[in-house]
Parts: C-alpha cells; structure tokens; sequence
C-alpha cells in the first residue's frame, strides 16, 4: 500500500515512516507542509494520505484544510488526519462530503501501531476510522431529540462502534454478539436513520454523519 | 444643534414607549447596555466610565440617541406569558420560551441605520387625507415633551428655593454676628455664633446633598427625556472599600468634590437661566391657548401670532428639550480631570485584578502540570529504567512494564490535552471565536444555537476572554439554569464585540450573589468590557457582554488558499 506522510515534525515523521514501513506500507513521499502534500498526491496517486493538522506556515488547521483541498484535487482519495486534539467541528467538516476514506484520530494512537495500521488500511479502503474520544464526547452529549433518540440503546451502541470504523465483524467481536445480529441492528439504524439503500460504506458514513449531527 | 442629533427623538421615544409591552418580559435586560457608545464616546475622551451595577444600568431607559442598543421591538418572548409574573408552579415543565427557533438571533436581524430607525419628522406629518390617529399620536407625543419641560422648569425652581436656603444658612452667622456683637449680649452672641456654625456644617452639607441628589435626577432625565445621557462625576465613597467612616470622611468626601461645587453652580445656573429652554414649549402653547381662547386677545394679528407661535413651540420642542440636555451636559458632566482620574483609578483596579487572576491561573496550570503530566513522565522513567534492567532475564516481564509506560504517556498526553483546552483551546487558535464557541456547543449536552456575523478576528487576549466567558456561562447554564435550549449570539458592530447568550432556563440568576458572573465581569473589565444580566425568577436569562475591540481580516493561508 502506497502511503503519503504530511508531519512538521521530523521525529514523528520518521517514526511514523519507520512504522508504517515495519507493517510492510510503502512510503512514497514524507512531507512538511501542507503545498508539498497536494504536489505529492497529484503526482504519486498514493492509495492514502496521513496529515497532521498542524502544519507551517499558520501551524493552526492548515492540515484539515490540506486534507479536504487534497480530496478535491484527487477526488475520493483516503486521508487519515492525525492531531493532538480531537474537535468534534473537524471530525463534521471532514466527513462532510459524505462519502469514505476518511480517518481522524489523536496522534496517541500510533503507540498501538497494529490498531494503528489497522486504522490505516480501513480507511484506505475507503471506510472511517473516528478516534473514540470523538464518539466518547458525542455519547456524553445528551440527544434528547433528532433522529438519534429513536434508536435503541443497543443501536446507538453499533452505532458508535461504527462511527469508530469498525466492521460488522470486529463489532460483533467487541459487543459479544453474532455478526447477524450486527446486521440487523445495521439495517434497523439505517432505516430508523431514513438512509436509503445504497453502497454498505457509503451508508456507514452517513449514518456517523448523522450521529455527529446530533 | 449638534451634528448627531436625530430629528424626532424625543417623540419617537414616547411612541415606543407606548407601543411597548410590559418591560420584564422582555429576554433582554431593558437597558441591557451602558450608555450608548456612540455617544459617550462623543463626549467623553474615555470609552468607559467605571463599570456601572447591572441593577444601575436597569434603572436607565433607553434614551433616543442614534447609537445602537437593545430596541425595544423584538422581544423573543411572546407577549402573552409574562414570565417575571408566573409562579414556579404556573410553570409548563417545558417553556416555549424564548422564542420560536427561527428566531434565535436576540438582536434584529436587520440592523438599520439610526435613520432607519428614527424616521424623519417629516414623514409623520400627514400629507394629503388627514390620518387623524397619527396627529393625534403626533400631537399626544409633543404634548408630553412640553410637560417634560415643565418639570424640568419645575426641578429648576426646587434648585432656586434649595439654593436660597443655602444661601440664608451661610448667611446666617454675618448676619447674627453684626446685629448681635454691636449690643452687650455678648453671651448671646457667642451662642448664636455656635449655632450658626453647626448649622453651617449640618445644614449646609446636607442642602448640598440633595443638590447633588437634583444634579443625579437631571442627569437621569436629560438621558431619559432629552436623549443626552450625562455620565456621574462623583468622587467614590472612601469607606466602601473598607475605610474609616465619620462625620469627617463624610464632610471631606462631599466637600472636596469638585462634581459638588459644579453641581452648586449648575443648580443657581438653571434656577436663573436654563429653566428658559425648558420651559419655552409648555408656554408657547400656553400663550397659543390664551391666543384663542382669552376675550383680551381681540386683534386678529395677535391671535395669529400667538397660535403661530404654539405651533411653533410644538414643532420645536423635541429640540428645545434637547438643547437644554445639551446645556445640562456642558455643566453636569464630568470634566477631562475627572473623568480622567476616574479612568485611572478604573484602569488601577482592573490592572491589579487581571494581574491577580494570571497569577492564580499560572499557579493553577504549575500544580496541574506539577501533578499531572511531570509526575506521570517520572513514573514513564521509573518504569523504563525497570524494563531495562530485567529486559535481559525476564523479558515478558519488561514487555509489560513497556505497555505499562505506554499507557502511562497515553494518560500524560491526555492531562496535557486538557490542561491546553483550559489555557488556550486549540480550536481558538485555529479558527477564531465563532468556530472555538461551536466547538463549544457540540460539546454540550444542551441543544445550543450559534449565529455569529463576526467577519475577522479580535486580537487574541479578547478571544480568548470572551471565550472562557462564554464557557463559564454555558457551564453555568446547564448547571443551574436546566435549560433546555440556549442561543448564542456574536456580532461585531461599532468596534463592539457583542455576545448575547439566552437560554430558556427558569431565571433568577444574581450576579451579586454568584461568583461566576462576578469572576466574568472582572475578566471582561480588563478590556473595558462590560456585562449585563436580565434574569427574572421563572425565565429566560440573558446574558450580554460587550468589548470594545477591532476586528482584523481573517488569516487566510498563503499555500492553500480559502481551502
């Protein structure tokens, strides 16, 4: 898997290059800046792109900026987005498009580096991976109304294990629960959540969108 | 007349006032503000006098100047449900109040120019078919300017009788002296003498006292009736910060004043005078009634004259009473060394506070850090070092010493996330206040509505207060309030920062009894800024600040654009 790094920082840079490389991804351009990142896309074609948000010359959020002007310029091109801080505004602004290939996640999770590249290569297949300290503010919130409220306790559970990026299977997993019956409280969220039949991930993302929404 | 004056003020007022419903319904304080900046920026060199009590503020009405306030016309509470009047009880569990969500914004959502607003006399003079209800409005209004002049004429002449009786109390002891001291009753004399000076020093002072208590109502009326809001000139009471309080402060207190000597000076001014420009509308129409009424008037000239010259006053009186505020102004309002020694003591107070609160806060962040993220890196080295050194005999052992480490910098990363949030929070550094208070917003367990019309960015020390104020604000919302909905407004207009925040929760929030609000005030007072509060018993609260600050054009990235 072809991998593109945006990281100010040389040490996490070069530790993010090292690691990635010991998992078997291939590195084809680590950079510092968010005008390197888009040259680097557009002509590497990498299958994803790894940015942390902060990135010279503002150091504010040029890296969410980059990211989305990098979708842009190569439409539906994975991007995992790394910060020290998680905001509920980017994680929106992110999937905003609604559709796949997008990860957002605190940089602590690079110290498990197989969740890590695990996260990696879900979202360069174009599913999500959202940090679970995202989810963990969104649970803490209190949806008294809006669609969320319709759904279940056991459903909003799925939910937010799928907000995370995980499959049906490692939900299953996690939930101790038949991947039948992940299915069907898919099925129930995506039709409780009015989101019509389409491409599995695609649903998958909308229905998190829906969940950020509140 | 000066240049801002705005033609039909006064009247217009009146009109308002009429038109408006009950005043505690309404979700905004109903001079949520301090005196008009525009204005008081006109006339003083100082934006901001001392922060006035909120309660202080409540007692002023809008006056018609031009410069932005509250208006009176978009109360976001209907007008059927009073809530200053319900009982707890009374209470649905579930308020409509505030407002219906499509209206969340608490100011008007169309800011009009004060001409806009106000609009031209003119206009209200019929044109063609006579609209009897409007002349009538018309004429009810100027009727009671002109009995507004009246009773300024009439304080005038309280002014002239209390200045006589001032006058007579010093003159009692010359006066005694010379009829007593050339006769033999020299004991007499003395005793005289003796009362004459206590009664220089009890009556006098207290003659002084209601003059400034007349000067304080002028004051209060030249804003209310003739639009020209005066600021308060007096010197603090020294013993409200815990001083010696005698007869002595007291006397030294009123007496060494400059503002009581001006106030002497304006009382005799208006008793002889000002009362003239008060006065002239009320009896232009006096003479106008006479004109048509009295059988002495025969000559049909006099008779037009004296009816031209009540129209006249009635068209004019507006400005007549507006010149007279001006006048009272001139001699009512604080001088340059008075205003300027009031800054400074201001500027002291808040100097020493913001100084006071960074240093509480730098102490707060050194034992979190102290505490946190430094005693958990301590305990990463110890327990490094311990992998170490059984790596070679116990390796499983070290791994989980290892994974022991790595949890221990995941926790360390997290304390330090925080602490940061609490210093400066990421997201205000990236993206401004807007963003930083939606990012707020998510965050919170209530449903919060945001609109913001803030085009740039205030410099970061005003972000970053108007943020933590919004927070503690927020934070005292759902902690007290139970709140379901709350809006938050930000706007910048006049090189104003303007951030309302309204929730729909059961009210009677006091700022002198909590010391959050308080805490928000002294924060905001650093930068002038100031805070007001309308929270009657049963809903809504409203909480508007108010920092002066100028907004910069918003960064954009050289390298990626509007991206």
């Amino acid at each position: 898997m072809r991998v593109v790094i945006a990281e100010d920082l040389f040490l996490l840079r070069d530790g993010l290059t090292r690691m990635l490389q010991a998992h078997g991804l291939e590195i084809v351009a680590a950079v510092d800046n968010g005008a390197d990142l888009l040259a680097a896309v557009t002509a590497d074609k990498p299958d994803v792109a790894i940015v942390d948000v902060r990135l010279p010359p503002t150091f504010t959020d040029e890296g969410i900026r980059a990211a989305l002007a990098a979708r842009r310029e190569v439409p539906g091109l994975p991007v995992l987005v790394l910060s020290q801080y998680v905001e509920q505004l980017y994680a929106r602004e992110l999937l905003a498009s609604g559709s796949g290939g997008i990860g957002y996640l605190l940089k602590d999770r690079v110290f498990d580096s197989a969740q890590f590249v695990d996260a990696v290569r879900r979202v360069a297949a174009g599913g999500t991976a959202m940090d679970p300290e995202v989810i963990a503010r969104l649970l803490a919130r209190n949806t008294g109304d809006g669609a969320i409220a319709a759904l279940s306790p056991r459903e909003r559970e799925v939910l937010s294990l799928m907000a995370e990026g995980r499959s049906n299977a490692a939900i299953a997993q996690r939930l101790v629960i038949t991947e039948r019956a992940v299915a069907k409280h898919t099925a129930s969220i995506f039709l409780k959540l009015d989101l019509q039949p389409s491409d599995d991930d695609n649903r998958r993302v909308l229905a998190v969108l829906a969940y950020l929404e509140g | 007349m000066s240049a801002g004056f705005t033609p039909g003020g006064p009247e217009d007022w009146w009109a308002r006032q009429a038109q408006k419903a009950p005043e505690p319904q309404l979700p905004w304080p109903s001079v949520p503000w301090p005196p008009p900046p525009a204005s008081s920026a006109r006339q003083s060199p100082t934006p901001r006098l001392p922060v006035p009590e909120p309660s202080a503020w409540q007692s002023q009405v809008p006056a018609s100047s031009s410069a932005p306030q509250f208006p009176a016309q978009q109360p976001p509470v209907p007008p059927s449900q009073p809530p200053a009047q319900q009982s707890p009880a009374q209470r649905s569990p579930a308020p409509s109040a505030p407002s219906a969500p499509q209206s969340p914004a608490p100011w008007p959502t169309a800011r009009q120019s004060p001409a806009a607003q106000f609009p031209p006399l003119q206009s209200s003079v019929p044109q063609s078919s006579i609209p009897w209800s409007e002349l009538w409005s018309w004429l009810g209004g100027r009727l009671a300017v002109a009995g507004r002049g009246l009773a300024l004429f009439g304080l005038a002449l309280f002014g002239l009788v209390l200045l006589g009786a001032l006058a007579a109390t010093l003159a009692l002891l010359p006066f005694l002296t010379v009829n007593l001291i050339g006769t033999d009753k020299r004991g007499d004399a003395a005793a005289a003498g003796f009362l004459a000076i206590v009664a220089w020093l009890t009556v006098g002072p207290l003659l002084l006292l209601w003059m400034r208590s007349l000067a304080r109502l002028t004051r209060k009326l030249a804003d209310r009736w003739c639009g020209v809001p005066i600021a308060e000139p007096y010197l603090p009471r020294p013993w409200a910060d815990g001083g010696k309080h005698g007869p002595r402060q007291w006397l030294g207190w009123l007496l060494r004043d400059q503002a009581t000597w001006r106030d002497l000076a304006w009382v005799a001014v208006d008793g002889l005078l000002g009362w003239l420009l008060a006065l002239l509308p009320a009896a232009l129409l006096f003479l106008g009634i006479l004109g048509v009424f009295a059988p002495s008037f025969a000559s049909g000239s006099i008779r037009f004259l004296a009816i031209v010259g009540a129209a006249a006053g009635l068209w004019a009186c507006p400005w007549l009473l507006r010149g007279y505020g001006h006048f009272a102004h001139s001699m009512l309002a604080p001088t340059k060394e008075a205003e300027l020694a009031l800054r400074v003591r201001q500027l002291a107070q808040t100097r020493t506070e913001a100084i006071d609160t960074s240093a509480a806060e730098i102490r707060r962040i050194e034992r979190d850090l102290h505490d946190g993220a430094q005693a958990r890196l301590v305990a990463m080295g110890m327990t490094l070092d311990a992998a170490g050194q059984i790596i070679d005999t116990n390796p499983d052992a070290a791994r989980a010493l290892l994974f022991e480490a790595r949890d221990a910098s995941v926790k360390a990363l997290a304390e330090l996330r925080d602490l940061v949030r609490g210093i400066h929070p990421p997201v205000l550094a990236d993206r401004g206040l807007t963003d930083a208070i939606r990012a707020l917003a998510l965050d919170s367990p209530m449903r919060i509505h945001v609109v913001s019309d803030l085009h740039g960015r205030a410099s970061a020390p005003v972000e970053s207060a108007a943020y933590f104020a919004v927070s503690e604000l927020l934070a005292n919302v759902s902690k007290h309030a139970e709140a379901r909905q709350t809006w938050i407004d930000i706007r910048h207009t006049d090189d104003m920062l303007r951030i309302g925040v309204t929730d729909n929760g059961h009210g009677g929030a006091d700022p002198s009894r909590g010391s959050g609000l308080r805490g928000i005030e002294r924060r905001l007072a650093s930068f002038d800024g100031v805070l007001a509060v309308s929270s009657p018993p049963g809903g809504p609260t409203a909480v508007t600040m108010e920092i002066p600050c100028e907004l910069s054009l918003p960064k954009t990235s050289s390298s990626l654009g509007t991206a």
